[in-house]
């Protein structure tokens, strides 16, 4: 039973990840309809700045507030420079234009800062400590709360700002936001500012876990089915999204590995997508689209 | 006589070779409620959508407030003091009714966002008066009953006015309703006329109106502007209107 526990506390803790990355997903689809595929090249990004700048001798707080800068910037850049001028245009237009985007990111990345893997200290100590009888890892404790935080500021700044109230509003009723005199175009890159400083978090926290290098822009394959599975409207989803496929990866990767001879976790997530599609495609916290008759 | 407050002279929009509007041109004076009226497909939609700035005209110009236009864009036309309200209720669904109305004043800010996360500076005075103005608003069209409620939980009716107050709150000198009493019943519909006179005497705001109900028309507005086929057929009182051999052909139907 212990061992159960063990591994479901894992897998719940392991889930946060994943749902860090959705949520930057989320806030962009929200306000603007856009799947911005360029999420994980952003989270690459981060925590490649990040380490070079930690590699070039600057103080932790230092290449933090840096890295922060260049994120915002880089999500307010591409707002501005590739998704305003396609402004109307198809979704599927929008989702090609952030794949774009994502090579562009990615080959600028490796030319300025060069192609090998870097270790990322966050000074966080990953030795397992136990509660109530079960281990759990410290690291994955501190991804944990550091995503609790984040998703308590954000609906902070969703529901108690005028801010978030415009940007709820533009995401309800884009021609009614504009009738009232909200500015879209400032609302998006503050949107993409926001998606800029949630790729910092995630780029240091999945950087810190797995080395910083290249495949780091992959962890939006796994983002994907949690964003299926939780909604992509929803930062409450994102996190239950993701929980529920850290839990399902790590159970499943014990209990069905040994009948299925081993790594179930890397298709798992996309079985339950799967399931989740059919049974109830919106996902569990998004709006099913009312279609006229 | 002072300049009227919207001049509309020889506008023209055409969709794909259809002609929606047609060289149509008239005045509103300040202060008065002016109601297009007109047949199903006459432009009377595409002409709000002009004057606020969702559509553009092919040739023709609107002068709002003594200056001319040619394209205007829907958020500036909102900061230069046009408010409209939509046909079908273009609410934000999921927020509640103060924030939908406080969302109609989001253009009115001056303090920045630092001055708002923290509550310093501009921002203090400025959320204690945008907290004055929708209660205010609330209370003059009876939505203080209903002021946390999540805006699509609440009845149709009750809707068509937060999307009022929403359009009000910002203090708007034109105010553009887009069928204000479609759909509604014959008590709500005199309910949504008094507040629509009201609006008018209290706050001195000019209306442009789009209404279908004869005797709301005939009841509510001091200006009468008949469309049909993109071409102004009416325009003048609501007696004048009446009258108008052209209109009763055209919209009316045949004299009795």
């Amino acid at each position: 039973m212990s061992f159960f526990v063990e591994t479901l506390v894992g897998g719940l803790l392991a889930g946060v990840m994943y749902s860090l990355v959705a949520i930057g997903f989320v806030l962009v689809f929200k306000a603007s309809g856009v799947f911005n595929f360029a999420q994980g090249s952003m989270v690459l990004c981060a925590a490649l700045t990040f380490v070079t700048l930690r590699d070039k001798g600057l103080d932790f707080w230092l290449a933090a507030l840096i890295t922060l800068s260049v994120m915002v910037a880089l999500g307010i850049a591409v707002e501005r420079v590739v998704l305003r001028p396609l402004v109307n245009r198809p979704q599927i237009t929008l989702f090609m234009a952030t794949l774009g985007v994502s090579f562009v990111i990615e080959g600028v990345a490796q030319i300025v800062m060069g192609a090998s893997v870097h270790e990322l200290d966050l000074g966080i100590v990953d030795t397992p400590i136990e509660i109530g009888g079960v281990q759990v890892s410290q690291f994955d404790l501190a991804a944990a709360g550091t995503a609790g935080i984040l998703v308590v500021a954000l609906s902070i700044f969703f529901n108690k700002t005028r801010v978030g109230i415009a940007l709820r509003a533009i995401a309800d009723d884009p021609q009614a936001a504009l009738s009232i005199g909200i500015r879209l175009q400032t609302l998006w890159q503050i949107v993409w500012g926001v998606a800029g400083f949630v790729s910092l978090i995630a780029g240091l926290l999945w950087g810190a876990r797995q080395g910083v290098q290249f495949a780091l822009t992959l962890v939006v394959l796994k983002a994907l089915p949690v964003l299926i599975i939780g909604g992509f409207t929803s930062i409450a989803g994102a996190i239950i999204g993701g929980l529920i496929v850290g839990a399902g990866d790590s159970v499943a990767e014990i209990y069905l590995g040994s009948l299925l001879g081993g790594s179930v976790s890397t298709w798992f997530a996309y079985v339950l997508a799967v399931a989740f599609l059919l049974v109830r495609p919106a996902g569990l916290f998004g709006e099913a689209p009312i279609e006229r008759i | 006589m002072p300049e009227p407050i919207l001049q509309l002279r020889d506008v023209s929009l055409s969709f794909k070779g259809i002609k929606a509007l047609n060289a149509l041109s008239f005045d509103v004076e300040r202060g008065e409620i002016c109601a297009l009226i007109g047949p199903n497909g006459a432009g009377k939609s595409s002409l709000l959508n002009i004057i606020n700035g969702v559509y553009r005209a092919d040739s023709g110009s609107v002068v709002f407030n003594g200056e001319r236009f040619v394209r205007i864009r829907p958020a500036q036309a909102a900061h230069l003091g046009v408010g409209r309200t939509f046909q079908h209720n273009a609410l934000f669904r999921h927020l509640s009714v103060l924030d939908n109305v406080l969302a109609g004043l989001i253009r009115h800010c001056r303090a920045t966002m630092v001055e708002h996360a923290f509550g310093v500076g501009r921002d203090r005075r400025e959320s204690r008066e945008f907290n004055r103005r929708v209660d205010e608003i609330a209370a003059f069209l009876d939505l203080t009953n209903h002021r946390d409620r999540v805006v699509a939980t609440l009845p149709y009716g009750i809707q068509k006015r937060v999307d009022l107050a929403r359009a009000l709150v910002g203090g708007p000198s034109l105010l553009l309703l887009d069928e204000p009493m479609a759909g509604m019943n014959q008590d709500e519909k005199q309910e949504m006329s008094r507040f629509i006179l009201e609006t008018n005497a209290s706050l001195g705001t000019t209306i442009v109106l789009i209404e279908h109900d004869m005797s709301v028309v005939m009841g509510l507005s001091h200006h009468v502007v008949v469309l049909d086929y993109g071409r102004k057929v009416g325009d003048g009182s609501p007696e004048d209107v009446r009258r108008n051999p052209d209109v009763i052909a055209a919209y009316l139907g045949t004299a009795h």
